[in-house]
């Protein structure tokens, strides 16, 4: 999973799931709709990459409903957590690494 | 990712890591212009007040009597104004943040935003029916240090979600808000003081400092 050169996460490779990890650290819990907002990404282009995020047990998925439309939510595990401080400090060895 | 690209890539994820977290998290285009808005609103408000309660009393402030028609007037008098007041100033403060949010392409209906007002509105609303209740019991003593204290705590919890610098404003509204209980007789300057000035200030400061340079 890891890049054993420079310890960067393969999974956050991606600039969607990238941003989806970095709205989730720092809000207990944001919509679908919310991330898909933020994002500037379709529908199913996010849900791809919520759905690999999920399965990698980096994000926790709650549904819901407000009146009769289904409103699913998303919130960071701590393995989630783990993983992207991991991620951001591999970025900034490598940004210091190379100066 | 080629290997001579990669602390550039990173420089770029990490700014994209700093940017949603911000935006999501904050609502970062409330502007200055609005708070402005809303401190001429008050200004003006309270000046009314100040015509109608001059009206009333005349210059013999000793005449307090609360249960006579013409008070009652008076108080509906008041109590337009301060709706009146209310709703010039939040459709002041909403066209200004529209503008600055129109121009930065953020939404006014995005995740941030809706923290910012559930924030705000949860010691808004406990403070006016706090202080609808007081009235209710002729209870007018406390209704100006009221306003003052329940506004800037939902501005100091509303600092959690835009612009950090608004718990400043909102320590200020606090105190003079205290201070305010021991001068009651003096209300209506605590409160234009409160609502009015600090708000321009506030704003022209806010302004000077974030959007001077983009406007």
């Amino acid at each position: 999973m890891k890049n054993p050169i420079t310890g960067l996460n393969k999974i956050f490779d991606n600039r969607i799931r990238l941003g989806v990890m970095s709205v989730l650290v720092v809000n207990e819990e944001v919509s679908f709709n919310d991330l898909k907002q933020m994002l500037e990404v379709t529908d199913g282009n996010l849900a791809t990459h919520l759905v690999s995020l999920e399965e990698n047990g980096y994000i926790k998925v709650h549904k819901g409903f407000i009146g009769r439309k289904t409103n699913t939510t998303y919130s960071v595990t701590k393995i989630g957590e783990k993983a992207f401080s991991d991620h951001i400090t591999a970025l900034e060895n490598m940004i210091k690494g190379f100066k | 990712m080629s290997s001579e690209n990669q602390p550039l890539d990173s420089l770029q994820d990490v700014r994209d890591i700093r940017k949603m977290m911000e935006r999501s998290s904050r609502f970062t285009s409330l502007s200055g212009l609005s708070c402005v808005a809303a401190g001429i609103c008050a200004m003006a408000g309270a000046w009314l007040a100040r015509y109608f309660m001059g009206g009333y009393y005349g210059d013999d402030l000793s005449r307090w009597i609360y249960s006579d028609d013409s008070f009652s007037l008076l108080r509906t008098q008041l109590l337009l104004t301060a709706a009146g007041t209310f709703g010039a100033a939040l459709l002041g403060a909403f066209f200004f943040t529209w503008r600055k949010a129109k121009g930065h392409g953020e939404t006014l209906g995005n995740h941030a935003s809706r923290k910012v007002f559930w924030s705000m509105a949860v010691p808004l609303i406990t403070g006016g029916v706090f202080t609808l209740g007081m009235l209710h019991h002729n209870e007018w003593h406390f209704v100006a240090p009221a306003c003052l204290v329940f506004y800037g705590l939902g501005l100091v919890n509303a600092g959690k979600y835009t612009v950090a610098d608004i718990r400043y404003l909102g320590y200020c509204e606090i105190a003079l808000g205290l201070v305010n209980v021991w001068f009651t007789q003096r209300s209506l300057y605590f409160w234009t003081l409160g609502f009015g000035v600090l708000h321009i200030v506030y704003g022209v400061i806010m302004w000077w400092k974030y959007e001077r340079a983009k406007a």
